[in-house]
Order: structure tokens, then C-alpha cells, then sequence
């Protein structure tokens, strides 16, 4: 017979309780990769809400148009049109309140899950005093919370400046005027920089989630997980070309607030 | 004919759990090139007990890069520069003559210190008796191919079933994750018909232990470039998927008790 193996007390007792479990759906939020989970998901939301906002955007570049016998900017017809998404289904404004608590839910949620996180990860680590020398994580991997600030930030000047119209930020601001809005405000340097700064940190940002998104997910074939990266780079490119045209374009004076009108060689 | 070299080694000297580090600096003299990094440690040590001082303790056992036992930070490489090559396994010729060599022991909150190099790697055993059994005759042996397995899923087991313990993933991992280790220890298991009947209960408990001692993924992948084995982190991504599969399916076996 062998001598029974002496259990010796483990000298790392966890680091963490086991907490006390929630049902089910709940439960899943409870551990680090259920939120992992949560938090891919809601990247997901994010940036079809991205993608969506860059192409709405696009419009401003449609100039003016004619609509009902006037000239309006095309980028105020899409405002009014959001405003209006399923009218006369639902009273106007309806489905877009309910698109943007979904959004606030998302981000709140998104935000949440970031922070515990990683205040999980900086009690389970420990910092080596040589030099750790990084080998696989990229600029993006390791600035994902850095990015993730900024563009939190931003957010809130983002809505301050174009949403709200708060008039210590943006004093030209009216409301539905989003064409002339956006020019004024993006005209001064200070401003586009803002948006330039933030724009680079959502590219940053998205190159490392939209990837890690498949991972938390579980979703992984070997045979297609190269494309996962040319799917992140491509969405974080398309997203940086699309959102830094507009400032530039307006610093450079290509997109001009005033009166629409429809000129000759355009009608 | 082999060449030898003479190393500066900062190593990290620590005389207990509670006890504080430092790192002190030793000179290697006229180590042959054809040495392991340990074997090299070895001399330095004979070295240091002759003038009658405390060598310096480095975990290793096998020296053939099969156990898992010996892994030490090599400037600031987890088992050193070489891709897929255990401390033990990697040779003095890919150091050069006057190299300033810096030695720590793995970091994680739930890797304590020893003593020096030496740390604490118990969690990793905590997460395997969180797996439990698999259900298997244990009468006589079946026979060879009693249950058929598709080639596939038995290669991608093998692959997973490498992992060697070495915590070596936890080390490199900026958030001291086990998330490799788990995943692999889980997939060796469930990729094979015989690892089905418990599968599920074997993710919850392994992911719910893991998460007890280290810290979460951010899927920077240097766990993998880390790994002896070269273990993939597509088996964390398998995991990821078992788990949440788990809540679902462990409820729904819950209701059958």
C-alpha cells in the first residue's frame, strides 16, 4: 500500500470569496467571464451604434437638397428622420428614445464591467521589478482602459457640444439645425482637435475589442481566426477614415455653414 | 569544442513568504555554453557554498521539459527568449559572453513566494480537484477502440493535454490570469467522448475555482507566446463558450434531482 499523500494546507489561500449566487440570468454576471461575455455583447451594440452614427454622418457631404419645394441640408432631413423612425406606428421620437436607452444601458453596462474587472485584475497581479518584456499584446491590448477613458470623456463633451447645445461650449448651437451646428462647431481648431484626438482613441479601441469580442464570445474556428483580425482592422480603419474626414473637412473649409442652396450645376 | 561565458545574474533573493526581496548580483564565471540555464544556476551555486554562503533555491525536477516544475522570469521573459522552451530547456549558447542575466520568480497575488525563485503554484492544483472525475469503467481495460473518437477532436485534446503545469501563462499574464492553463486542463477532457457526462459541471467548477485565485482575460494573448508547450489561446476561447453553455445546461440538470 502506498502511504496516503500528505494534504499539506495550501499557502495561497483564494484571493476572493465565492459570492453568494444570483439566478440565472443574473448569475452569469457574477463571474469574470460571464462579464467578459456582457461586456463583448455589449461592444457589439456599441459599434453597430459606431457604424450607423459614421454613415449618418456621411450625409453631410450630400450638401443641400430639394424637399418639399425648399432647400434643405440632407444631414438635417436624416436628424428628422431618426426623430421619426416608425410614425405614425409610434408617436414621434418613440423608437428613438427606446434606441438610446438600449445605447445608455449598453455603455452603462460596458462601463460597469470595465471597472470590475479591472479592479479584479489589479488585486490578482503583482508587478515584476525587472523589465517585463511584452511580446504578444499590442499598443491597442494595453491601452483598452486608457482609450476606453478618453472616449467616455468625449462622449459626454460630444453630446454637451452637439446634442445638448450647452452655450458655454457651442454658441451658434439650434436645434435641429445639425448641419450648421456641426460647421461652426468643428470650425474651431480646439474643437476638431477633440474630435480628431478622440476619434484615433475609438480606432485604438475598437482594433482590440472587435477582436477580443470573438474570443470572449467563443467564437473561434481556427480555420477563420484571421479573419477576426482583418475584420477588426477593418472596421477600426473604415471608423478612423470616416470620423476624421469631418473635422478635416471642415477645418479645410470644404463643408461651410449658411442658408442650403441648390446650385445650378448640382439641380 | 564548446565555448564558455561569463555572466553578470541579477537574481531575486528572498528568505521567506513574508520575508523582503532583493535582487543581488552575482558573477558566473566560465560557464560552458552546452549548460541549461539551470545547470548553469547549479555551478553558480556550487560557487556560493564553497565560500560557504546560502545558494540560491530555483524550482526545477525533470530537466527534460516534461514536468512542469522548474520556470523562473528571465529578462522579462517567462521561461526566457526561446518560443516553446521550458527554463530547463533552454541552453547557455543562446546567451552571449558579458550578458547581464535578471532572474525573478513568477508574480501572481496567488503565487507566493517561497523562498528566492521558488513560488507557491498550489492554485493550479485547487483548480484541477475543482474538475473532479470523469465517470469511466474501472474494471478491466476496454478494449483499444471501444469508443471511437474523430481524429480531429483527439488532436485538438493532445494539443491541450500538453500543458504541463508550469503556471508559466499566470507569470507572463499582466492580469495574472489562469485562463490557459484552465482552458487547456478543461479541453484535454472535453473534446473526448469520455469527457462528456461531466462536462459541464467540470467548466463551472474549474472556471468558478480559477476565478477564486487569479485575476481575468484581456485577451492580449502572451500567455500563449509564454507557454513551453505553445499552447493556443483558442482553448480559452473554448472555454468562454463551456462556461456559459454550463450555467445553462447545469440549471436544467439541477431540475432533474
Amino acid at each position: 500500500m502506498a502511504a496516503p499523500t500528505v494534504h499539506q494546507k495550501s499557502a495561497s489561500n483564494p484571493i476572493r470569496k465565492k459570492a453568494k449566487e444570483l439566478p440565472f440570468p443574473l448569475n452569469l454576471y457574477q463571474t469574470a467571464v460571464g462579464k467578459k461575455w456582457v461586456m463583448a455583447l455589449t461592444g457589439l451594440m456599441l459599434i453597430g451604434f459606431v457604424v450607423f452614427h459614421a454613415i449618418g454622418n456621411l450625409k453631410l457631404y450630400l450638401g443641400a437638397v430639394e424637399h418639399n419645394g425648399e432647400a434643405v441640408w440632407d444631414i438635417d432631413l436624416y436628424g428628422e428622420f431618426l426623430r421619426e423612425l416608425l410614425v405614425p406606428l409610434f408617436p414621434r421620437t418613440y423608437l428613438l428614445w427606446f434606441l438610446r436607452i438600449g445605447l445608455i444601458g449598453a455603455f452603462g453596462l460596458h462601463i460597469h464591467s470595465a471597472y470590475t474587472l479591472t479592479r479584479m485584475n489589479l488585486s490578482s497581479s503583482s508587478r515584476y521589478q525587472s523589465k517585463q518584456d511584452w511580446l504578444a499584446a499590442n499598443f491597442a491590448s494595453r491601452t483598452t482602459r486608457v482609450t476606453g477613458i478618453i472616449i467616455a470623456l468625449y462622449l459626454v463633451f460630444h453630446l454637451a457640444d452637439l446634442t445638448w447645445g450647452i452655450s458655454a461650449i457651442s454658441p451658434d448651437w439650434e436645434r435641429g439645425e445639425v448641419h450648421n451646428n456641426l460647421a461652426y462647431s468643428l470650425a474651431r481648431w480646439w474643437v476638431a482637435l477633440i474630435y480628431i484626438v478622440a476619434n484615433i482613441a475609438l480606432a485604438v479601441h475598437l482594433f482590440h475589442g472587435a477582436w477580443s469580442m470573438f474570443q470572449s464570445l467563443g467564437l473561434n474556428n481556427p480555420r477563420w481566426n484571421n479573419l477576426r483580425r482583418l475584420v477588426a482592422g477593418g472596421l477600426a480603419g473604415a471608423i478612423l477614415i470616416a470620423n476624421l474626414s469631418f473635422p478635416i473637412a471642415i477645418l479645410a473649409g470644404a463643408v461651410e455653414p449658411g442658408e442650403p442652396e441648390i446650385s445650378a450645376s448640382e439641380g | 569544442m564548446s565555448n564558455h561565458l561569463n555572466l553578470t545574474l541579477q537574481i531575486w533573493r528572498q528568505d521567506g513568504p513574508t520575508a523582503p526581496g532583493r535582487f543581488e548580483t552575482y558573477e558566473a564565471r566560465n560557464i560552458p555554453d552546452d549548460a541549461s540555464f539551470l545547470e548553469m544556476l547549479d555551478v553558480v551555486n556550487e560557487g556560493l557554498i564553497e565560500q560557504g554562503n546560502v545558494p540560491i533555491e530555483f524550482p526545477h525536477d525533470c530537466r527534460e521539459g516534461i514536468c512542469g516544475t522548474c520556470g523562473v522570469m528571465i529578462n522579462g521573459r517567462a521561461h526566457g527568449q526561446e518560443k516553446g522552451t521550458a527554463t530547463c530547456q533552454l541552453h547557455m549558447r543562446k546567451f552571449s559572453d558579458g550578458d547581464t542575466i535578471a532572474i525573478e520568480p513568477w508574480r501572481a497575488a496567488a503565487f507566493p513566494v517561497v523562498k528566492d525563485l521558488v513560488v507557491d503554484r498550489s492554485p493550479l492544483d485547487a483548480i484541477i480537484e475543482a474538475g473532479g472525475f470523469i465517470t469511466a469503467p474501472t474494471g478491466t481495460a476496454g478494449d483499444a477502440n471501444d469508443t471511437p473518437i474523430p481524429k480531429e477532436a483527439a488532436d485538438s485534446a493532445m494539443d491541450a493535454a500538453a500543458c504541463i503545469g508550469c503556471g508559466a501563462c499566470v507569470a507572463a499574464c499582466p492580469n495574472s490570469a489562469g485562463q490557459l492553463f484552465t482552458s487547456a486542463k478543461l479541453w484535454h477532457l472535453n473534446s473526448l467522448p469520455q469527457g462528456q457526462p461531466e462536462r459541464y459541471k467540470r467548466t463551472e467548477e474549474m472556471v468558478e475555482t480559477m476565478e477564486q485565485f487569479f485575476g481575468s482575460c484581456t485577451n492580449h494573448g502572451e500567455c500563449s507566446e509564454a507557454c513551453p508547450k505553445e499552447i493556443s489561446i483558442d482553448f480559452i476561447a473554448y472555454m468562454n463558450r463551456d462556461y456559459i453553455k454550463s450555467k445553462r445546461t447545469n440549471r436544467k440538470l439541477a431540475g432533474q434531482r
